[in-house]
């Protein structure tokens, strides 16, 4: 197959098949049925599909309703707005949260050969080559490429913000723009402790290096030498995606929707996908840098290993199986960090706005500088 | 890495774009349009908007924090390859020197924290 078909099947599968459908439909769902649920609600079970009951208590013919719907309805603009600014600014939310997904690898390489694992945990490849077929771009400087990418959808907040000729968008976007470029800075300085460890910004690797195991049984997972770090960055990774307790920026009893006020039809569908899509996207960070990403415990190339690899697996394992078993783990952690963040959501209250600045510049920024600074120590005597 | 391995990076980009802009397309070919001089009006629970909010003015509390941001932000990117770099540093021994480079690096900057803390630079009331 030529490469670039190939890249076409990776983006197709990756972004258009897990991140649109999978993960927004559980997204959606997940925030329609769980914050019933949490609050002794039945939630949506009117819409049907072609008339009959099936699906009809779970919510999902309502995702595809929603669906349609965003697309039959009539999009407005209001009078004065900036046409060409009001225009873009979906497109700047929805973008970015999809572009960042070219570098999160769902699996390690695929070993055309035979594969066999060292007792250092490396797994080595003999008679083949490593083929990147699990990651839409395997590029060495992976987690600063995300933050690169993904922190362009601020300029989408402001620009939806201002451009909309509305007073609630206009302090809806000013607040966004504020809480995101707070909590950036934290989310990048949290993480400098994790790479002064694993000593290198491809996110493939990283994964690769939280294989080896503690003391021959506990997985060198990243919250387990950092656990600060993994708090800091998760908290700040919240406030970026600008979800309750941190909904300042759309908090509807202050200003209605914010930003996104003036939005209607496909433009808000885009915003509100943008959003979801970002919040996969911490879910699967998190997943990546603190849990292993597509880790097993135990689990190497070519089996189980419980202790030392010592040539032959403790229960030996089809390669393909294992590839299947990772990019299995890879999802389920990352949906189970997208489920927290719904859980923490809906249980705990709206922050004040003076509450959501301290936290970031008075408490988790110095705590993550002294997070770096006790792990460079530590390092440096180690 | 080669130049070569972008290559799936553009095919994304522009696949991307084409998507996004084929779904704002498909809603502006569907849905109705039917302006009104309601409709238009930007949302103010219903009452008549006094005023542009685009020349309105806002606090100035932001563009402090764009100014500590664009600091703070522009230290992230200078300890992040310090910190890619240190395994490299400390096996070639020079562990205790990049350590100290970068604790004054970090103090000067964490003292401007505790300046702008106490002059007020990020209270919100």
């Amino acid at each position: 197959m030529p490469e670039w078909l190939i890249s076409l099947i990776k983006i197709l599968v990756i972004v258009f098949g897990f991140v649109m459908a999978v993960a927004s439909l559980l997204t959606v769902l997940g925030d329609r049925k769980q914050s019933a649920k949490i609050q002794n609600r039945v939630g949506p079970n009117r819409a049907r599909l072609f008339g009959t009951n099936i699906l009809k208590d779970t919510g999902i013919p309502h995702f595809i309703a929603d669906g349609i719907k965003m697309v039959l309805k009539e999009p407005t603009m209001p009078a004065n707005a900036n046409k060409f600014l009001f225009l873009l600014a979906p497109g700047l939310v929805l973008l970015p949260g999809l572009f960042g997904w070219a570098a999160i690898p769902f699996a390690d390489q695929w070993c055309s050969g035979q594969i066999m694992v060292s007792p250092e945990y490396q797994e080595v490849c003999t008679g083949g080559e490593w083929k990147n077929y699990f990651q839409i771009m395997d590029v060495n400087a992976g987690l600063l490429y995300v933050f690169a990418i993904t922190s362009v959808s601020i300029y989408g907040a402001a620009i939806a913000g201002w451009a909309s000729n509305s007073k609630f968008s206009l302090l809806g976007g000013l607040r966004s723009t504020a809480q995101m470029i707070s909590y950036e800075v934290t989310l990048g300085l949290s993480l400098a402790g994790l790479i002064l460890i694993y000593g290198t910004l491809d996110l493939n690797e990283m994964v690769r290096m939280q294989g080896t195991q503690l003391g021959g049984w506990l997985p060198m997972w990243g919250v387990v030498v950092q656990p600060v770090a993994f708090f800091v960055f998760f908290l700040a990774g919240m406030a970026e995606t600008k979800r309750a307790p941190f909904d300042l920026p759309e908090s509807e009893s202050e200003l209605v929707a914010g930003y996104i006020t003036e939005y209607s039809s496909m433009s808000f569908g885009a915003m509100q996908l943008g959003e979801y899509a970002a919040t996969v996207m911490i879910g699967a960070l998190v997943a990546i840098l603190f849990f292993g990403g597509w880790q097993v415990p135990y689990l190497y190339g070519d089996g189980f290993h419980f202790g030392t690899p010592n040539g032959t697996p403790d229960l030996a394992l089809n390669y393909y199986v294992v590839i299947l078993l990772r990019i299995g783990s890879m999802i389920v952690k990352t949906l189970f960090f997208v489920w927290l963040q719904f859980m923490m959501r809906w249980t705990l209250p709206r922050f004040r706005y003076d509450q959501v600045m301290t936290l970031g510049w008075k408490i988790l920024l110095p705590l993550s500088l002294a997070n770096l600074v006790i792990t460079a120590i530590v390092a440096a005597i180690l | 890495m080669q130049i070569a391995d972008y290559s799936a990076l553009m095919i994304f980009l522009v696949l991307g774009v084409v998507v996004a802009g084929a779904i704002s397309a498909l809603a502006n070919q569907f849905g109705p349009r039917n302006k009104t001089k309601q409709k238009v009006l930007p949302y103010e629970s219903g009452s008549n908007p006094i005023g542009s909010p685009q020349q309105m003015r806002f606090s100035v509390k932001f563009y402090m924090l764009a100014i500590s941001f664009i600091l703070f932000d522009l230290e992230t990117i200078f300890v992040i390859p310090w910190a890619v770099a240190w395994k490299q540093n400390d096996m070639l021994g020079h562990g205790l020197y990049a350590l100290g480079v970068m604790l004054v690096f970090v103090t000067i900057l964490t003292i401007g924290l505790v300046y702008e803390w106490k002059q007020g630079g990020l209270e919100w009331d």
